[in-house]
């Protein structure tokens, strides 16, 4: 029962890292593609139907963690403190600035807006990465039990005294950052028209070296710094299949994007992006908050719940799963296939 | 008390009773508006649907103001209350995940189409979306109070021998009896703020001789809406509301009713200031017997007193709390007198006539704002010294790792931010008031070619 709902929240968060990444990675690309006013309103109103709904699965990860992992919550929570705090002013500054651009038609309203939902943007990719850094390179849990709080940063190396930045965790953030801009730019490639799409295009072409060079990075390190990676890869070799699926999907995003099928280099990347998170919870468990001296990690068992409230979360999660899954089909399904540059305002 | 937990109780209340403007807006309001929508449904009334969008217009800004406050109070309870959490997560963990899955994904699917959706869907998509986005937002409301009325009312839950709570019922924790009662009170109490807000406007563009018809219609409306809301929110809900707390939270009911001492035949206080040191009420005015027989239904009834309670079981902030659960009956007295008034000349047909009435429900509005934060006030520190009844203390509770210093930080940003975001939607808000409901086109921006 716990590994099962170790692999839900692990597949929520990925769920959260697919959808409501486009809306960040096209947030990081707000000024880069868009020039003009005209179609700096084309890209927010190519998420401006479906960001809320992406972003509700980050809600939902907060309460599935808090339901069937409240020793994860807490300790995590509270730990890194600050970069949560941090996280929710960003994330209300990008929703204002989704929400409020257009709200008034003004030049140094918008620009103002443009302003903070770029920024935001940014630094949600920055931090979203460093956090899952984080949580690789585990945290210094120590023997007094289940505590710890970490500063921003304290000398950007991985002693035993670390802080939320180190300098593994900011490489982890700016591969965020590139893949959530790379993501967000496939997306706009297919929604938009125009030069918005030029841009976009050309950009998703460039980054995807980078991409898979910073992948590659974060990979082999993760194996290093994580024992438990490279326990749990001898014991169960099958992960590597996960592994190589989010390479498979890559390549295969790449070559599609070649031939001008945006609308499934996007989902080939949003399933790369779906494996590599994956490849992460394989990698960590029974883990759920690693602690830089393995002995001290919060597996998922000592975090969980008492097995009746995850019994009877079930019960109800299983159909409300369902229920949502018609809501995005419903959703999705009302967006028009293009948000062309001179809609009718 | 404990300082730590002080900040901590402090940015809680300063970030949620912040964030409560908004929902309360938001649930009177869809209902409102869907009540709207329905009559163009029912009867093609093309004012109404004048009103329905340019109320949208307002519900758009009110619910992205909601959004975004509300995130951060999911996670507070990990960051600032992370003792309490790893406690009851368990069982508060559930309503809080329902939230998500069963209403906001509901809500934030549908509120764009609902915004901006009406051309593309037609008038019976755009009511059900409308419909939708009510219940959406109600559900929220339920989970909410449910999470918080099994703090108040622990009920369908097992202690482990590590202390860790686990939940023995489903239906046991959504079907508390207590979280019943307090949705009703609740939910009424944001039909109040949502038929306020709609009189006030109403009210503004009729003492102008701005926008006739749609004024005309929605101060019907929210009169009709308005009366029957604040009269349910005295009787029954607010009754059975107080009767409950007297029952299983009986310190807090004789803290927040001023009732120091022991007493048959007890005196319900209407004016008066609690004196800690003496354990007094200074200056009182008691209408005798009253507590005794609302309690009891007799009017000598033994009330007992809040000094009868040892020291550690009495709530920490017994006069905001005394004044709290005051001002919310005082207002709520109020809200009763002029909706009546209102209803009265309503049917008589003279309200549009009544200049000093519309003055009246003009100012009136941020009275329910003040009445909804003042009854959750009375419940929050009601329920003090504890955060789960009888079960954790407040004391307990906070995150230990967290020093006061980061939570300073992190206050006065949040009172940075909070303040700015005030300035932000008040501008906003002044703004589609201004331009009024006929410039609310049918749509906006939107793409013409379809899939």
């Amino acid at each position: 029962m716990v590994t099962l709902w170790f692999c839900l929240f692990w597949g929520t968060l990925a769920m959260f890292v697919v959808s409501g990444g486009t809306d960040i990675g096209v947030g990081i690309l707000h000024f880069l593609v868009g020039r003009t006013e005209q179609e700096r309103r084309q890209i927010i109103r190519s998420i401006d139907q479906v960001w809320k709904p992406n972003e509700v699965w980050l809600i939902v990860i907060g309460g599935m963690m808090f339901l069937a992992f409240p020793a994860l919550l807490a300790e995590s929570l509270s730990g890194f403190y600050l970069a949560i705090m941090l996280v929710l002013w960003l994330l209300i500054g990008r929703g204002m600035g989704i929400d409020l651009r257009d709200r008034i038609v003004d030049p140094m309203w918008s620009q103002f807006w443009d302003v903070v939902f770029w920024l935001s943007s940014i630094l949600l990719a920055v931090c979203l990465g460093a956090a899952l850094g984080n949580f690789v390179r585990g945290v210094p849990l120590d023997e007094t039990g289940g505590v710890f709080f970490e500063a921003f940063w304290t000398n950007f190396r991985l002693g035993p005294d670390t802080g939320i930045l180190d300098w593994f965790t900011i490489l982890v953030g700016i591969t965020a950052v590139i893949a959530l801009t790379h993501h967000g730019a496939l997306w706009l490639s297919h929604f938009t028209d125009g030069p918005v799409q030029q841009r976009s295009a050309r950009l998703a072409d460039r980054l995807w070296l980078v991409l898979v060079i910073a992948l590659g990075v974060c990979v082999l390190l993760s194996t290093i710094f994580q024992p438990q990676v490279r326990i749990n890869l001898a014991s169960h070799p099958w992960g590597v299949i996960l592994l190589l699926v989010a390479g498979a999907a890559l390549v295969r995003c790449k070559s599609l994007r070649r031939r001008g099928r945006t609308l499934q280099a996007y989902i080939a990347s949003g399933l790369s992006l779906y494996a590599v998170v994956i490849c992460t919870a394989f990698g960590l468990y029974p883990y759920v908050l690693p602690a830089r001296n393995p002995e001290y990690g919060l597996t998922a068992f000592k975090a969980a719940a008492p097995s009746e409230s995850l019994e009877l979360a079930l019960c109800w999660w299983i159909p409300a799963a369902l229920l949502v899954a018609c809501y995005f089909a419903y959703v999705y399904s009302k967006m028009p296939s293009k948000f062309p540059l001179d809609a009718e305002e | 008390m404990d300082p730590a937990a002080v900040m901590n109780r402090l940015q809680f209340a300063v970030t949620i009773i912040y964030h409560y403007i908004f929902p309360q807006i938001t649930m009177g309001l869809t209902l409102l508006i869907f009540l709207l929508k329905t009559k163009v449904l029912v009867s093609g009334d093309e004012t109404a649907n004048w009103a329905v969008r340019f109320w949208g217009k307002i519900l758009g800004v009110t619910f992205a103001m909601g959004v975004v406050t509300g995130i951060p109070m999911e996670f507070q309870f990990g960051t600032n209350w992370s003792r309490f959490s790893a406690i009851a997560g368990g069982v508060i963990g559930q309503t809080l995940a329902m939230e998500g899955m069963f209403a906001f994904f509901l809500e934030s699917a549908f509120i764009y189409l609902l915004l901006y959706g009406e051309k593309r869907l037609g008038q019976f998509g755009h009511w059900m979306a409308s419909l939708l986005v009510f219940v959406g937002s109600w559900l929220s409301g339920y989970f909410i109070v449910c999470t918080n009325a099994w703090m108040q009312h622990p009920v369908a839950y097992r202690i482990m021998p590590d202390h860790r709570i686990a939940l023995t019922s489903l239906s046991g924790l959504l079907n508390n009896p207590w979280a019943i009662i307090q949705f009703l009170h609740v939910a009424i109490g944001t039909v109040i703020t949502g038929s306020f807000l709609m009189a006030c406007l109403a009210s503004y563009y009729l003492l102008r001789d701005r926008h006739e018809d749609v004024a005309r219609k929605c101060l019907a409306l929210s009169v009709v809406v308005g009366f029957i809301a604040c009269c349910a929110a005295a009787m029954p809900t607010g009754d059975l509301s107080s009767k409950q707390v007297y029952k299983y939270q009986p310190a807090g009911f004789a803290a927040m009713e001023g009732h120091f001492h022991t007493d048959d035949g007890a005196g319900m206080v209407i004016l008066g200031q609690p004196n800690m040191q003496t354990m007094t009420l200074d200056n009182p005015i008691t209408i005798p017997h009253v507590l005794s027989f609302l309690t009891h239904q007799r009017w000598n009834a033994q009330v007992i007193g809040l000094t009868d309670f040892p020291p550690d079981e009495r709530p920490d902030f017994v006069p905001p709390l005394y004044y709290a659960y005051h001002i919310m009956v005082g207002l709520g007295t109020i809200f009763i007198t002029i909706m009546g008034l209102s209803i009265l000349f309503l049917l008589l047909g003279k309200l549009r006539q009544q200049r000093w009435l519309l003055w009246a429900l003009l100012l009136a509005v941020p009275l329910p704002f003040i009445a909804n934060t003042a009854g959750w006030v009375t419940a929050e520190l009601g329920r003090q010294p504890w955060i789960i009844y009888q079960i954790m203390r407040t004391s307990d509770a906070y995150s230990q790792n967290v020093s006061t210093g980061n939570i300073w930080f992190t206050l006065l940003g949040f009172l940075g931010l909070y303040l700015f975001l005030a300035f932000v939607y008040f501008f906003l808000i002044v703004g589609i008031i201004g331009a009024g409901p006929e410039s609310a086109t049918p749509t906006i921006a939107q793409p013409v070619e379809m899939r």
